[in-house]
């Protein structure tokens, strides 16, 4: 077994689907160049769809109404509860309603920039496109947009833009479009187009002939484990920051879609590219079991600060004006409060680590609303936040109308996962990855209200087109039976998986690893990384490994609903990811977007890219559990955004 | 804090439940409720114990999964979800009593989980707008006046937990029906649809076994989202608007 | 229609919403002739007679009378089933209970509930005693209703069941005039505080104005 660190670097992977060409006319060519499956055989093709989110519910429903037989899943009892509903801020749309100089263009350079030129720009330039069509779509769905008293859409800005592009409903925009998607896949269902599968969640994929076709999937309920074939399988199955142990995702968000296609010979692209997201709610103890995000757009008006003085303990209203420091404003006056995310997290951090925190154990800093309830009125801040003031003051029993909120960075989105290419296929044919669950839109950094509008982009339009090229390309497959050795092989792997994980009858719960990661991620792989820190990490996760597989007690039987098992068995797969998370970061040896290398730093402790070393995405290939992978370059090309050293000062 | 809980432990749903009595200690007001069950099952679990079941995902009152009576209200004693609640709103020595939702149309799946699928089947009967992807208009084409966008946006803040069939002394769902039919129907999208989607939703509603309405006013009280109880007269008015509509047609 | 209606929760409410409040109605004009009895046996027994000359000579005599007695047993019998069907569904819709109850979640349901069945069981004294008289508690005589009334309210029994019923009235027009309203969709947000207070006014004057009555005699104002 060679060392995990000696990995070796393979063949290039590259985009062949992208056509050549101005950017702003390749995905009309890809369109016109795609076969098409004519409409009367669209039935005799069953799509798998995994999740229900915003990319899978809008591709689920899409490929439904085009006429393709659908089977979809979630582990939620109901799509109504994927965890794109906890998406607060907006939707980024290039609509130029404002006329404030807004196009296409624009939203394309601002994500590319934003992503800090880690993005490929063919997909960002077909996001930006699309972004428009997404608005019309969701109103017609009767997505309740916020609208001004003329009876249109407002917009609003958001973090890292200086145009007002976003679109939102209160605080709840991924609420709504979420239900905008579910109610469009729920009118499939009762169509008998759908044929959804709640409660069930995916633990393995089926290659055949080296075709993504099918998985294998356990009812939650009964802990029955079932085969599902399928001629494609769409994965939409989100991002992996719960390896994190606290982040802002839903409690039971996962990796094991994506890394069990990983390990079926997916490769898994940029998976250190981690959003740390700079509003959330400080933690308050040991017992805290997830971190709760409070949107950016609290920043288009709150004041973030600390206090001049370290360890000043003083209550804030008693801190005079001058001795405090609205530090983002101090040190990018252009962009103030609203430098993108990454930026914001760090210099949280910065202030924090020099003892300028503050609240328990000053792991926080101020978002202070006293000068806008000043400027507009109590009321018209209640209008914008009301929701999202309520929800602070529930959980830390503080009034944030008189005391300024407390907020700290928290793990939030992952810009990472399988590699894609222009089609959003992976590199198992027949398998796609869509939304959070790809890599391809964002770079090393997403901008604010841009994962509802890649998660929507890619569900309700490009897949469905894409798919429908594979499809009509892929000559007649044989269908496949469960009596197939491979799938007799994959079902019997995932059944002794599982049967492990019950007979180990040891002493620690599965809750207590996953923390003990979450807690080894956060330090070394977390804001900032060092090349002694990963190295480290890298020597804890496999022990954390093994000593999982030796105490892991998991109650109950597989044959019934059974919580610790599935938090057990996704954590299987947690413990294989970091690893990967902390030999990327490792390897790339430069600071881009959310990747902070701490040897890469501008002398004034900016974040500094090494563009002609690390111009590339990095795809990974699996060998085996604890062996090194194989690394794949895929080099990324500039035709129209020229990579700068980002600036928002 | 210490705390005597008494909870409803049901093995699957044709087992009979029962109420179980746990102590728990060492916790911080600043837990949430379920943060507090977090912690008796790790204690649970080490002592191979069979862990309490219950549902939750989001933990920020958004995704509607958490779904606990807790002494003998819908996501207890404030007005949020259950997973926003924490335990400064309780005393050091108190008994808690928990609950799963009860109504025959959400069967118990274990212990304090229930099968609400039931909602899903009242949305698949109409609860959408037919609009296909790719068909959808300019997005200005039709201004919607702010009173209407802002009425249809409170009542689809609904995150269907199902705390109002819980809180019913009926078990009816008019509260959730309602706030779709009343956010789709105040649309101009949703307009051509007016009638056949109340009237599908509402036989829905009556076919899934929920009771009938007595105004009792508890779902919206129990709402953790402050959908009013006037959504359901809204209902009401569809109703027979559309019965009547039906009639003539 | 009639069958959609029939078949749906919202449509059996609103049905009882209807008959409900034809007998409203009824109970308004009931309790004005009732009134009468304060102007002494002439004219409140003239008042009597002329219910059942009413419309002659269009009307054969009796004939709106009856009219009036098929509309509201119609409504009683469409308000009771409807009311029973319903409750059925709902006791179903909801087996098991809360081991940790609150008596306040079906507050507004039970008294409906029991007051209904309290003035169902009402209804046929009534009819029995004052309209045939056949429990009746002294020498009924059909021509002389004033009679008739003073000897129904010189019981103690008499009176109990009269005045229990009448605060069961008050109860049931309290919740069922408004909630009718949110069944018929004319409550709103803006209307709500009238519709309360007319639901209230409503209960208390039909309350206030039937206990007159026994009241009355009680106090041998009326004799």
């Amino acid at each position: 077994m060679t060392s995990y660190t000696a990995y070796a670097t393979g063949e290039p992977v590259a985009d062949t689907k992208a056509p050549a060409g101005p950017v702003h006319e390749r995905w009309d060519r890809r369109r016109f160049e795609a076969k098409l499956v004519n409409p009367a055989n669209r039935r005799k093709h069953t799509v798998i769809v995994v999740g229900t989110g915003l990319a899978g519910g809008s591709a689920g429903a899409t490929l439904a109404e085009q006429g393709y037989h659908v089977v979809q899943f979630c582990y939620q009892d109901s799509p109504r509860r994927a965890h794109s509903i906890a998406a607060q801020g907006g939707i980024n749309a290039a609509k130029n309603y404002r006329n404030d100089g807004d196009s296409i263009h624009r939203l394309f350079y601002d994500t590319v920039k934003g992503g800090d030129f880690r993005a490929r720009e063919s997909n960002v330039h077909r996001l930006a496109q699309i972004s428009v069509e997404i608005i019309d779509q969701c109103v017609a769905q009767g997505v309740p947009f916020a609208r001004e008293y003329g009876g249109l859409l407002d917009t609003r800005s958001f973090g890292g833009v200086q145009v007002s592009r976003t679109f939102y409903a209160r605080g709840q925009t991924g609420q709504q479009l979420l239900l905008g998607a579910y109610q469009a896949l729920s009118r499939q269902i009762a169509a008998g187009n759908v044929e959804l599968h709640p409660r069930t969640e995916m633990l393995d994929l089926i290659v055949i002939d080296g075709r993504a076709r099918g998985i294998v999937a356990r009812d939650l309920v009964t802990g029955r484990i079932d085969t599902y074939f399928a001629d494609a399988v769409v994965l939409a199955t989100g991002g992996y920051g719960n390896v994190f142990y606290l982040s802002t995702n839903a409690m039971n968000s996962n990796a094991t879609a994506v890394w069990r296609a990983h390990r079926r010979g997916a490769y898994f692209a940029n998976p250190c590219f981690t959003q740390i997201h700079p509003t959330c709610i400080p933690r308050t103890g040991d017992h805290q079991s997830k971190l709760t995000l409070m949107s950016e757009s609290l920043r288009n008006d709150g004041r973030i600060w600390v206090p001049k003085a370290k360890g000043d303990t003083r209550p804030p209203n008693l801190i005079p004006e001058d001795e405090r420091d609205y530090y983002l404003e101090r040190i990018y006056p252009s962009f103030g409060n609203l430098v993108p995310r990454d930026i914001a997290s760090r210099a949280a951090k910065n202030v924090c680590d020099e003892g300028r925190g503050v609240g328990p154990g000053g792991q926080g800093v101020y978002l202070d609303f006293a000068d806008a309830i000043k400027r507009m009125g109590r009321k018209a801040v209640e209008a914008r936040y009301g929701n999202l003031f309520d929800m602070y003051q529930r959980i830390t029993d503080e009034d944030p109308y008189e005391v300024p909120m407390r907020i700290y960075p928290a793990v939030h989105y992952t810009m990472g996962g399988l590699w894609v290419d222009y089609d959003l296929q992976t590199t198992v044919p027949g398998l796609f990855a869509i939304g959070e669950a790809n890599f391809s839109d964002h770079g090393a950094n997403r901008l604010g209200a841009s994962a509802l509008m890649q998660g929507l982009a890619d569900g309700y339009f490009v897949v469905p087109a894409t798919v429908n090229d594979y499809l009509a390309r892929t000559p007649q497959q044989q269908e496949v039976t469960e009596d197939h050795p491979v799938v007799q092989e994959v079902l019997a792997e995932t059944q002794d998986r599982l049967n492990l994980l019950l007979s180990v009858d040891g002493d620690r719960t599965p809750d207590s690893f996953h923390r003990e990661l979450g807690e080894v991620m956060w330090e070394f792989c977390g804001m900032a990384r060092t090349d002694s820190g990963l190295r480290k990490a890298l020597e804890r996760i496999p022990q954390i490994r093994e000593e999982f597989w030796r105490r892991i007690k998991v109650p109950g039987t597989g044959e019934e609903f059974n919580q610790s098992l599935e938090k057990a068995n996704r954590i299987v797969d947690y413990l294989e990811l970091a690893e990967l998370m902390c030999l990327d970061a490792l390897h790339r040896a430069e600071s881009c977007g959310g990747h902070f290398r701490e040897e890469s730093q501008t002398p004034d402790g900016e974040a500094a890219r090494r563009d002609e070393e690390f111009s590339y995405a990095a795809a990974w290939e699996f060998t085996g559990t604890g062996e090194a992978p194989v690394l794949h370059k895929e080099d990324l090309v500039f035709e129209y955004v020229h990579p700068t050293q980002r600036s928002y000062a | 804090m210490k705390l005597t809980l008494r909870v409803w432990r049901q093995k699957n749903a044709d087992a009979d439940g029962t109420m179980s009595t746990y102590e728990v200690d060492g916790i911080s007001p600043d837990m949430s409720f379920l943060e507090m069950l977090d912690t008796l099952n790790e204690e649970l679990i080490l002592k191979g114990e069979d862990p309490v079941a219950f549902d939750h995902d989001c933990r920020e009152g958004i995704c509607g999964a958490c779904s606990l009576v807790i002494n003998g209200d819908a996501h207890g004693p404030e007005r949020t979800t259950t997973c926003q609640l924490h335990m400064r709103s309780f005393r050091d020595g108190d008994t808690i009593d928990v609950e799963p939702w009860r109504a025959s149309a959400f069967p118990v799946v274990k212990d304090l989980v229930v099968d609400r699928s039931a909602f899903d089947r009242i949305i698949q009967a109409g609860g959408y707008i037919t609009a296909p992807t790719g068909s959808a208009p300019e997005a200005h084409a039709t201004p919607v006046p702010k009173p209407d966008a802002d009425f249809a946006f409170e009542h689809a803040e609904c995150i269907g937990c199902g705390a109002c069939v819980a809180a019913c002394p009926n078990g009816a769902a008019m509260l959730f029906t309602s706030a779709k039919v009343n956010h789709l129907n105040v649309l101009p999208q949703g307009a051509p649809e007016r009638e056949t989607r109340v009237l599908d939703m509402v036989a829905q509603m009556d076919e899934e076994g929920f009771g009938g309405c007595t105004l009792a006013g508890e779902c919206a009280t129990a709402c953790p989202k402050g959908i009013p109880l006037t959504s359901i007269t809204g209902m009401n008015k569809e109703w027979l608007r559309a019965t009547r509509k039906a009639a003539k047609r | 229609m009639a069958r959609t209606v029939w078949d749906s929760t919202v449509g059996k409410k609103a049905v009882m919403a209807v008959s409900g409040l034809i007998m409203l109605l009824y109970l308004v004009v009931h309790m004005i002739g009732n009134l009468k009895i304060f102007f002494g046996p002439g004219e409140f027994n003239h008042y009597a007679h002329w219910l059942r000359t009413v419309g002659e000579p269009f009307m054969h005599h009796e004939w709106t009378l009856w009219l009036v007695r098929v509309v509201l047993v119609v409504a009683v019998v469409a308000h009771a089933v409807s009311a029973y069907q319903l409750s059925r569904r709902d006791i179903k819709a909801r087996p098991s209970k809360y081991v940790h109850s609150k008596p306040r979640a079906s507050y507004a349901t039970r008294t409906m509930r029991w007051g209904g069945i309290i003035l169902a069981l009402f209804i046929v004294w009534h009819v029995l005693d004052l309209t045939t008289g056949h429990v009746h508690s002294g020498g009924f005589e059909s021509g002389k209703p004033y009679q008739n009334v003073v000897d129904t309210f010189s019981t103690w029994y008499g009176n109990a069941v009269y005045i229990v019923a009448m605060l069961a009235v008050g109860l049931h027009i309290r919740h069922g005039f408004w909630s009718a309203a949110q069944t018929l969709g004319v409550g709103s947000r803006t209307r709500d505080r009238a519709l309360k207070t007319v639901a209230n006014v409503l209960a208390l004057l039909l309350t206030a104005g039937f206990l007159a009555v026994p009241v009355g005699v009680m106090t041998q104002v009326v004799s």
